[in-house]
């Protein structure tokens, strides 16, 4: 390891043991993890790719004994049997759920980001408490009072029961109140006096500035909505017309008594080509938001 | 002057009001309401199918809490069979995890190395893909005629490929079980003390360790999340300014040395943050097991969440209720045990 002396009295190189390493031992450890690290991203990938080879290949081969990545029999009939069945409707429900999560929460979280941040009012501090305590609310305690209230306000089975209940989050809202406060007071002071009003400010001095946050939520909002699987379960379980891909997906396993492997994974596959392409597109939001939960938590 | 300040802080108390509504809206009607409507509910006994309206539903008091932890009967022994694999679950997932997750962030993290956005990109990659997808890959590669089977069987001699999420043997024997078992040792020959009934299941089955599907389910577990626990300890790593390993060089600190008295010290807050994202998770896996082996087999990937899912089915609704309250409870008392301890160390 080359450390740069930071003085000009620099110590000398012997006095510092623990940079003495030699370098055969540096070549090893080298070595040694790249080996380590190869190895994991080979564990990482395999299943994926072992998913899409499956996913071309016969039923019969699919299920032969032996280890074999690449189809000796070329087909794309699981695809077709795919789109032959409920998978279409279920990727437009997927498509529909996500687009409006999406917006509610770019929408809501950043209007209530904005208001925890900036604005001065009775109340404020109980809301942001509320907002603190549903974060330590774990999803799982939700599933029987949301199926309650879903089953009262006559919301189960439908697109608003599925939507409307994770419009906003926690987390999407704190990232907000965090990035709006980054931002110079005196940029809302000079529109305020300049005769603009709260809304005016918030849509065309803070929003605009505020790209950063909104994709990552944005990204955010998208791959949870698209995954979600026990709220969808707990609203739609039992309405195959309203099933997401997730809800399409995980009752595949149950039908017929032959499991059509090709067609499970290449619905597996297809259902994990949107998040995968945001995640290439825009791995940096995806590395900062993340990174952003562990070092603010 | 005075005007303006009054009419900017009605302004502010309107605009407040108008911009948090949508959201404060939404978590009152699908967060806080609920969780008080079930709180009153698991006092009740009262399911949606019924007639009377949850207001009039009858009074049981704690019943519903009783029948899961104190009654003998099927409720009991599920609820603890529940929490028995449950326990395994997060004492086997988290700390692993933790571990791995820190070993890997350390090792991309070094100066020497080329790649580190590859590295990064491919071990995050999982965490962004579906449940339910990922979940049904892995339960073919489990199967018996699948990928993990296949290439053991080609790399170790006599092992015998079979299902490892639906097999009703091996299947759901315990780890622990399994291991005894090669001494020679099961619940015949244990002794009298293996018999022994505690809260529904007997002693030697309370220590089965978790069955080989709940371990499958568990390296699947650690697999998807590992990437992004790396990513946390990674981005802390990269917050360690640089001069304090020097400082610490010239003092005469081993590699080691710095590793375990500058490194994991400093570590300590992001550690904290992610165990408890740890415990909070796994004590709620749901999607694996709803999607890999629903509950099955012999019941030992049945996990709390799980069970909640099943009385909500079966519109017990009373007892879900009063169970979604114990997890919440066993969450919230693990969560805290976890910060206690590691206050205590730095």
């Amino acid at each position: 390891m080359a450390v740069q002396p930071r003085a000009r009295e620099a110590v000398p190189k012997t006095a510092i043991p623990g940079l003495q390493r030699p370098p055969w031992l540096d070549a090893v450890i080298l070595i040694l993890s790249y080996a380590v690290l190869i190895s994991v991203a080979l564990a990482m990938f395999v299943p994926f790719i072992y998913a899409i080879s499956t996913s071309f290949k016969t039923l019969p081969e699919a299920v032969r004994p032996e280890i074999q990545f690449i189809p000796r029999e070329f087909t794309t009939a699981a695809y077709e049997r795919l789109l032959g069945g409920g998978f279409s409707l279920a990727a437009f429900n997927s498509i529909l759920v996500a687009f409006f999560v999406l917006a509610g929460r770019l929408a809501f979280n950043s209007m209530a980001g904005y208001a925890l941040a900036r604005l001065r009012f009775t109340g404020r501090t109980l809301v942001f408490a509320l907002v603190v305590a549903s974060m330590f609310i774990p999803g799982v305690v939700l599933i029987v009072p949301r199926f309650l209230v879903l089953s009262q306000l006559n919301m189960l089975n439908s697109y608003p029961g599925m939507v409307i209940p994770i419009m906003t989050d926690a987390f999407g809202i704190f990232l907000m109140k965090q990035f709006f406060e980054g931002i110079p007071v005196e940029l809302e002071e000079a529109a305020q006096i300049d005769g603009a009003n709260r809304f005016q400010i918030f849509l065309r001095v803070i929003l605009p500035l505020a790209g950063p946050a909104l994709a990552t939520l944005a990204i955010f909002a998208f791959q949870g909505a698209w995954n979600e699987l026990l709220h969808y379960l707990v609203v739609t379980g039992t309405h195959p017309p309203r099933y997401t891909l997730t809800l399409w997906l995980a009752q595949l396993r149950g039908t017929g008594f032959q499991v059509d492997w090709p067609v499970i994974m290449a619905g597996s596959m297809l259902t994990t080509v949107p998040t995968a392409l945001l995640f290439l597109l825009f791995q940096r939001y995806f590395i900062e938001g993340v990174s952003y939960a562990g070092l603010k938590g | 002057m005075l005007a303006t300040w009054r009419s900017r802080r009605f302004e502010d108390l309107t605009a407040g009001y108008i911009f948090l509504a949508p959201a404060v809206l939404i978590l009152a009607v699908f967060v806080f309401y609920p969780i008080l409507f079930t709180l009153f509910i698991s006092f009740r006994q009262w399911s949606p199918a019924a007639a009377v309206p949850a207001l009039e539903a009858p009074f049981v008091g704690l019943e519903n809490y009783a029948n899961l932890l104190i009654e003998p009967g099927l409720d009991r022994s599920n609820f603890y069979r529940a929490v028995k694999n449950n326990l395994y679950y997060v004492l086997g997932v988290v700390p692993i995890q933790t571990f791995l997750a820190l070993l890997l962030a350390v090792i991309v993290n070094q100066k020497l190395l080329r790649g580190r956005t590859f590295f990064r990109t491919a071990f995050y990659f999982p965490s962004i893909t579906s449940s339910a997808a990922i979940s049904l890959i892995f339960l073919f590669m489990y199967q018996s005629n699948g990928l993990i089977n296949q290439f053991l069987d080609a790399i170790i001699p006599g092992y015998t490929p079979f299902n490892w999420i639906a097999d009703p043997r091996i299947g759901a024997t315990g780890l622990f079980h399994l291991i005894l078992g090669a001494f020679g040792i099961d619940i015949r020959t244990a002794g009298d003390w293996a018999t022994t009934n505690v809260l529904g299941l007997t002693l030697w089955d309370w220590l089965s360790g978790p069955s080989v599907a709940l371990t499958a389910i568990m390296l699947l577990n650690i697999w998807t999340t590992l990437g992004t626990l790396m990513l946390i300890y990674l981005a802390a790593l990269q917050d360690i300014p640089g001069f304090v390993y020097e400082a610490a060089a010239i003092d005469g600190a081993s590699q080691s040395d710095m590793f375990w008295k500058i490194t994991v010290p400093l570590l300590r807050p992001t550690t904290l943050f992610v165990v408890t994202v740890g415990i909070i998770g796994t004590w709620q896996v749901f999607d694996q097991i709803y999607v890999m082996s629903a509950g099955g087999p012999r019941n030992t990937t049945l996990t709390l969440a799980f069970l909640i899912w099943t009385k909500l089915r079966e519109f017990t609704t009373g007892e879900a209720a009063a169970l979604a309250f114990i997890l919440f409870g066993i969450i919230a008392l693990f969560t805290l045990l976890q910060q206690r301890v590691t206050r205590e160390r730095s």
